[in-house]
């Protein structure tokens, strides 16, 4: 007999002698990140309107431009990016928006993640749904064999989430800047500006505990005393990727509400107060 | 004194049932006490493994309202007894009798991983020397007292029964203890990405949550040893400065 006909037999989905309410975890993972894969995907399309451009406020001499859309590579003449408007080499036949060609770098490094692949496995997968619960699936692959292997790719996704902190604290920075009618810009703080400041904050808390991270600063020694750049280092990431999945959440939160608020803002809903300029 | 109702698996590996066992139970009982005191008042063929009731031995394994826990470190005050309380043997290996599983799968697996291999002694007397600092990290894994909670847990071992192609989260944490382990020579990686399958792990974490002894399974054995899996096979840039710049 092999081995493993020995072992008790598999149980069916969700069973478990488990009494608590195991199911509320993976709801809540579900639902949270569902509506944030709806509210951005729903962002990024709004910038197929070249008309208006509600991804930038610069209203009042501010200068915000949306998470989702930053760096602004190429915009509309409404407002045009770093390098101008949409590039001639863009298939006439694939709708444009500035966002297409920004998001798929923050979306890669979160879907790599080890925080998130463990917990969307089980919230979108259900494989496991819970710890110790039946599971819907016989087969299983894990992240041994194609297509989950390519989870190993995290590193390389990092490397360009590390650009976009710089970038965005560059956009933290201009948010500092309001631009009088004479054309001088002031330093002033406005709501607007600590929406984007929290707002890399969260995001450098999330991207520096990484744990690709964790281990190319140091953890891949075996001695790491004997470099102590690395050790501080490993001890710095380490700090924060003890709280990763707290990062992860905080920062998904507050990206997708710095949007918002940019987006509110542009649009006249909401008006951006100012606290002082110089 | 409260009367609670304890539903015991009872049975053998051809198969067996929930048996409902009420008994008196007092202020500071673990469930390893009221294991103890249905055998002695009521069932005495019940089988269960134990020793220490200290948290240290790991023998007394099993499942806990569905949970994988030590029954000498589960307080009755910490779980829910208004209701009758499920007490089952882990499921991730063989039953021998009612709470007693058959974990021998463990020692076989802890023979095929390749063993400490030290580097030549740093003194003339056969001494190493080694900063704290390094050891710190794999101290924490020297705590497991291999209760193999966390491979009952894992749910490619419980669920899936991978034991041919995964050594599970126990393993991982002996095999980076050996890695990471400042005086070590040996290479386990390509055994971890091929017949030890690191690969299967899905990160979820549940190996941690049971830990008795709160080793941080995923993030400290499991995840590193990934990360190295991953520099060694599936990172071009890191093969383009190993050639750069090679180990002295």
């Amino acid at each position: 007999m092999s081995f493993t006909a020995t072992l008790p037999k598999q149980r069916p989905f969700g069973a478990t002698s488990r009494p608590d309410a195991w199911w509320v975890q993976p709801l809540f993972v579900f639902l949270g990140f569902s509506a944030f894969i709806v509210y951005s995907t729903w962002a990024a399309f709004q910038g197929l309107d070249s008309t208006h451009c509600y991804y930038w406020y610069g209203g009042k001499g501010a200068n915000y431009i949306s998470p989702f859309y930053s760096p602004d590579l190429f915009g509309y003449p409404v407002h045009p990016g770093i390098f101008g408007v949409v590039p001639s080499w863009w298939p006439g036949w694939i709708p444009y928006s500035p966002a297409f060609i920004i998001l798929w770098v923050p979306a890669g490094f979160r879907l790599t993640c080890y925080y998130y692949r463990g917990a969307y496995y089980k919230a979108f997968w259900a494989d496991p749904i819970n710890c110790a619960v039946g599971e819907p699936r016989k087969t299983y692959w894990g992240e041994h064999y194609l297509p989950l292997i390519i989870q190993n790719c995290h590193r390389y996704f990092l490397y360009l989430g590390l650009i976009f902190i710089l970038i965005l604290t560059y956009d933290a920075w201009l948010a500092m800047w309001f631009t009088d009618d004479a054309g001088i810009a002031h330093f002033g703080i406005a709501v607007g500006t600590l929406v984007l400041v929290v707002n890399v904050v969260l995001l450098a808390g999330y991207t520096f505990g990484c744990h690709a991270l964790r281990h190319l600063i140091g953890g891949f020694l075996d001695e790491p005393s004997k470099v102590s750049a690395c050790a501080k280092g490993y001890a710095c990431v380490s700090c924060l990727n003890h709280r990763h999945m707290l990062w992860a959440w905080l920062s998904l939160f507050w990206v997708g509400f710095t949007d918002v608020y940019i987006r509110l803002c542009a649009m006249g809903i909401w008006h951006d107060f100012r606290f002082f300029t110089f | 004194m409260s009367t609670v109702t304890f539903r015991i698996w009872r049975g053998d590996a051809d198969g067996g049932k929930l048996v409902d066992y009420t008994t008196e139970v007092s202020e500071g009982m673990v469930v390893l006490d009221v294991v103890h005191k249905i055998q002695a008042e009521q069932a005495n063929d019940l089988a269960c493994r134990w020793n220490c009731k200290a948290g240290k031995c790991g023998s007394c394994s099993a499942e806990i309202n569905g949970v994988p826990r030590l029954m000498c470190m589960t307080r009755l005050d910490m779980i829910p007894i208004d209701k009758p309380v499920t007490i089952e043997p882990m499921r991730t290996f063989p039953s021998i009798r009612d709470l007693a599983t058959d974990v021998s799968w463990n020692f076989r697996v802890k023979t095929k991983i390749k063993k400490f291999k030290p580097r030549a002694p740093d003194a003339p007397d056969g001494t190493w020397r080694m900063q704290q600092e390094d050891v710190d990290r794999v101290q924490e894994f020297r705590k497991c007292i291999e209760c193999f909670l966390c491979q009952d847990v894992c749910h490619v071992l419980r669920e899936h029964h991978k034991h041919e192609e995964f050594i599970g989260p126990r393993f991982l944490v002996y095999t980076a203890a050996l890695e990471m382990h400042p005086l070590d020579t040996e290479d386990r990686l390509p055994e971890l990405k091929q017949s030890q399958g690191i690969g299967f792990c899905n990160i979820t974490k549940c190996c941690t949550k049971v830990c008795p002894e709160n080793i941080t399974i995923t993030d400290n054995a499991i995840i590193p040893l990934k990360e190295r899996v991953v520099d060694e096979f599936y990172d071009p840039l890191g093969w383009l400065w190993k050639i750069i710049r090679p180990k002295s």
